[in-house]
């Protein structure tokens, strides 16, 4: 879609909440407090906010929020895809404002799972009791959230000869960015023997291939380019984007478990924003578990399918390597609320305007922030800029 | 499987498998496998094969019907499961979960059982037994062919 002029989608401010561990908030608190700290960087107030994105797992879930924070929006969006949500809730948003429907959309996310479920998630059910309709057929089997993923990367593993250290090699390099960022819940380095040795939770996933579980949330402004031009902070263009899935809940139902939907959005969002895979000067992509980096990268054409393993090894994921990626530590080692997304556009973002601190990826101007949400079920990619082309 | 003694020392019985509530798509496949026969839908206008089933064929959209499928297939990829909290799949621990292939083409998740966890490999030939879970409604676990014949 061409935008009317001026209408140029931008990011103007962004925040995170408070994490990992959250025991004195609500669940809404924290997206009013990463509410209140996006609009004060993008220098506007809850008065300048017209649209509104979130989403949760309960119906209606944006127009409670809207309701806590005493919002009353002309547009609202809760498109709910799991953990790739908020690349998709911006892409959306950057649609209604580059359409003219809406002037300022506050996006937010905000979780208190660490603190209301403890350590349980991912590693529960398979009982059926959350299955709808045609999600029984994999749901009567004992399979975990974890299980999904380890299937995924058995599989990998067969086809392709990646071995159980190059997936580690992901989760040590995501905690030596963690060790960089004061807020990470984990940041003792790891090396590679110490994920292998960890105890398996479903082969060939052991526990540090696993995402943390934290109590966290985030939140981001999109405007156009031309309200942006009047706010203190540059604006980051939203270059292109798209989003796909395959399935829902039955993995049975996906195609190949070694081909993930980011390689149906990631060549689209790529040509909508006009750039290649080596045009990426840094990336934020979802890290459930080593393994999704591992397809994610292959999946979005930074090296070929199958040789992800290869592209992960020897710190091709840090600053100064191939393609530095989660300068903030990630799921992995920094937080994961659960749909972790959100994080993925503010470090993006933060990456763009030269805040990364000591993992800031020198002249950064493209960044790529890719969601995957379910049971490698979704995928959205966002292309980022710091020009506007 | 479901009989293994609880890794946890927990006292209370064990709880069974969960079951299926059989709707209008899944009747016919839950109910054929109360009836140890393991079923899957062919297109009527494109001979595609296909599960789960659905109202329509998922290649051509066209009319479905209810085949007997052979029951054996090939382990597509599995994990052992080594960590699940929920009841009464902890009991079970450790336990393989896996995508099978069948021989028909259609690929099912299911419990590869009758052979030790370590045993199970990507390729691996295996063969349907069938579970009762309710008074309507068995499902398809899968054992090593070796071991079932």
């Amino acid at each position: 879609m061409t935008p009317r002029r001026g209408r140029r989608a931008v990011i103007a401010g962004v925040a995170t909440s408070d994490y990992p561990h959250l025991p004195h908030l609500s669940e809404h608190a924290v997206h009013g407090q990463a509410a209140d700290r996006a609009l004060a960087d993008a220098g506007l107030t809850f008065a300048d906010v017209d649209g509104f994105a979130t989403t949760g797992f309960f119906p209606m879930y944006a127009t409670g929020v809207a309701e806590y924070l005493g919002l009353h929006p002309i547009y609202f969006d809760e498109t709910n895809s799991g953990g790739s949500s908020f690349e998709v809730l911006v892409e959306h948003a950057a649609y209604a404002v580059e359409a003219g429907a809406v002037d300022v959309v506050l996006v937010t996310y905000g979780s208190v799972q660490l603190s209301q479920m403890g350590r349980r998630l991912g590693t529960g059910g398979g009982g059926g009791g959350f299955a709808p309709g045609p999600a029984i057929y994999d749901a009567l089997w004992g399979n975990t959230l974890v299980g999904n993923y380890a299937m995924a990367a058995r599989r990998h593993m067969h086809e392709f000869g990646t071995t159980p250290e190059q997936l580690a090699a992901v989760a040590v390099s995501m905690r030596r960015h963690a060790a960089t960022n004061p807020q990470a819940q984990e940041r003792e380095p790891i090396t590679v023997d110490d994920v292998v040795s960890s105890r398996l939770v479903a082969d060939p996933l052991h526990k540090l291939d696993c995402c943390v579980i934290s109590d966290g949330g985030g939140a981001c402004i999109v405007t156009t380019e031309e309200r942006a031009a009047d706010l203190p902070r540059d604006p980051i263009y939203i270059l292109g984007a798209a989003h796909a899935t395959t399935h829902h809940l039955n993995l049975s139902a996906m195609p190949s478990l070694t081909v993930t939907p980011a390689a149906q959005c990631g060549p689209v969002a790529f040509a909508r924003a006009g750039i290649t895979p080596a045009d990426v000067d840094v990336a934020q992509l979802y890290d459930s578990f080593t393994i999704t980096v591992v397809l994610t990268v292959e999946d979005l054409g930074f090296c070929a399918k199958g040789e992800g393993g290869a592209f992960v090894e020897g710190g091709g994921l840090e600053v100064g390597g191939r393609l530095p990626t989660n300068t903030d530590g990630g799921g992995l080692s920094a937080c994961h609320p659960g749909m972790r997304g959100m994080f993925l556009i503010v470090e993006a973002v933060r990456q763009l305007r030269g805040e990364g601190g000591p993992t800031q990826v020198p002249d950064a101007r493209i960044a790529v922030a890719h969601g995957t949400g379910g049971m490698l079920s979704t995928g959205a990619t966002l292309v980022l800029g710091r020009e506007a082309s | 499987m479901t009989d293994r003694a609880p890794a946890t020392g927990d006292e209370r019985p064990p709880k069974p498998r969960p079951a299926p509530t059989p709707d209008a798509d899944s009747a016919p496949y839950w109910t054929a496998g109360h009836e140890g026969r393991l079923v899957i839908q062919r297109c009527t206008s494109c001979d595609a094969r296909q599960l789960y089933p659905r109202d329509r064929c998922l290649v051509c959209r066209g009319p479905v019907e209810w085949v007997e499928a052979s029951g054996r297939g090939s382990v597509y990829s599995f994990t052992v499961i080594r960590q699940n909290y929920s009841r009464p799949f902890r009991d079970w621990i450790p336990y393989v979960v896996a995508l099978v292939d069948l021989e028909e083409g259609p690929r099912v998740m299911t419990n590869i059982v009758g052979c030790e966890p370590d045993a199970v490999h990507i390729g691996m030939a295996v063969r349907a037994q069938f579970a009762t879970v309710s008074d309507e409604a068995g499902i398809a676990l899968f054992t090593p062919v070796a071991a079932a014949d």
